[in-house]
């Protein structure tokens, strides 16, 4: 199976180095070249130096073949114009695209992209994580 | 009418002033502090700070309104572009007009349904055109539904159809040609029309297929 990673922070580079480890074929997208670096040294998939709008570098990438397609450059909406570019044009089945702001992923979640919003997560866990304790007897922690 | 600008740079702040002097009510949203504190000087209450892509900042312009008008005129066209959509598609904004600011995203706008989109580049480049009659092929008009484009070709003087019948020349699928303009006057073209150098040929094009004509009338890419 191919995969596509478009944007290779933190995020984007630790799910490029979990996929081809687990026999995915992944060809990963960055604008700036330093981040091939946090790939390892060990990197065997495809990388392409590039802007993930430009779709000459989609090209490159060959985005038609992918079979999955993960966005997660820093830009909120530059995710999701790619991640709808990708599945609109090249038809990609499975996209994920990283958003922070909650409201905008929700707004895109309800059209047919599947988002992943990392605040939201983080929200939620803050608020469960406070609720246990004050729901715990007092005198028990 | 209400209309609410994204976006307070050149563009967004001279149509602000322009709509402004119309009559029409107007919120412009702007960013970057610094550009606010001056927009503010000139438009007071008019213009509001925040960032147009966020769903709330937008409420607070109004958007749920809706605006009869929304214009996406950053100078991103990432921001432009979910700025039209949240507009279009959350809000039942029935026109909302993009700027394109790197002409190579225009395909981007135009699969994801933004349909009016403006950009200067792609403006200047077909003025371009116009005045430079060698470049062989002026675009005079752009049916982006339709995906038709009516166009402009000069018969130069080594054309490989100079000489011929309309009728006997291997026109491109997709292509007709509508008119003859030589001499200051225009006819209509007809199997029988004979192409002459100097002549200007108006015709219809297939948006794909624009190349091929110039090659045909032309005999050159």
């Amino acid at each position: 199976m191919k995969a596509l990673v478009i944007g290779c922070g933190r995020v984007g580079s630790a799910v490029a180095k979990g996929l081809a480890s687990e026999d995915w074929e992944v060809t990963v997208v960055d604008e700036m070249e330093d981040s091939l670096q946090r790939l390892g040294p060990g990197w065997r998939g495809g990388f392409v130096l590039g802007h993930g709008m430009d779709t000459s570098v989609l090209h490159q990438a060959r985005a038609e073949d992918a079979d999955a397609a993960v966005v997660a450059t820093d830009g909120d909406n530059t995710n999701v114009v790619i991640g709808q570019v990708l599945q609109k044009r090249y038809g990609i089945g499975t996209v994920v695209v990283r958003v922070l702001d909650p409201a905008r992923a929700q707004f895109y979640a309800e059209r047919g992209l599947q988002t992943v919003c990392p605040t939201q997560t983080a929200i939620s866990v803050l608020l469960d994580t406070v609720r246990a304790t004050s729901a715990e007897p007092a005198g028990a922690a | 009418m209400y209309v609410v600008v994204a976006g307070g740079g050149k563009v967004g702040a001279n149509v602000t002033r322009s709509l402004l002097e119309m009559g029409h009510e107007v919120t412009m949203i702007e960013q970057r502090p610094d550009r606010f504190a001056r927009l503010e000087e000139e438009f007071g209450p008019v213009v509001m700070r925040g960032d147009a892509t966020e769903i709330s900042v937008l409420e607070r312009a109004g958007i749920a309104r809706p605006p009869e008008l929304v214009l996406a005129v950053t100078g991103d066209d990432e921001d432009n572009l979910v700025i039209s959509q949240l507009a279009k598609e959350g809000y039942g904004v029935d026109k909302a007009i993009a700027r394109v600011n790197d002409p190579r995203n225009q395909a981007h706008f135009d699969l994801l349904g933004i349909r009016q989109t403006i950009c200067a580049t792609t403006s200047i480049l077909g003025l371009v055109e116009h005045e430079v009659p060698e470049h062989g092929l002026v675009r005079l008009l752009e049916l982006q539904e339709e995906r038709l484009d009516i166009v402009e070709v000069q018969i130069e003087k080594n054309s490989p159809v100079a000489g011929s019948r309309v009728g006997g020349i291997r026109l491109p699928e997709e292509s007709r040609l509508i008119s003859v303009f030589r001499h200051g006057r225009s006819e209509l073209v007809e199997p029988g029309t004979v192409l002459r150098p100097g002549d200007q040929v108006l015709a219809v094009v297939g948006s794909d297929a624009a190349l091929d004509l110039r090659a045909v009338l032309h005999g050159k890419r």
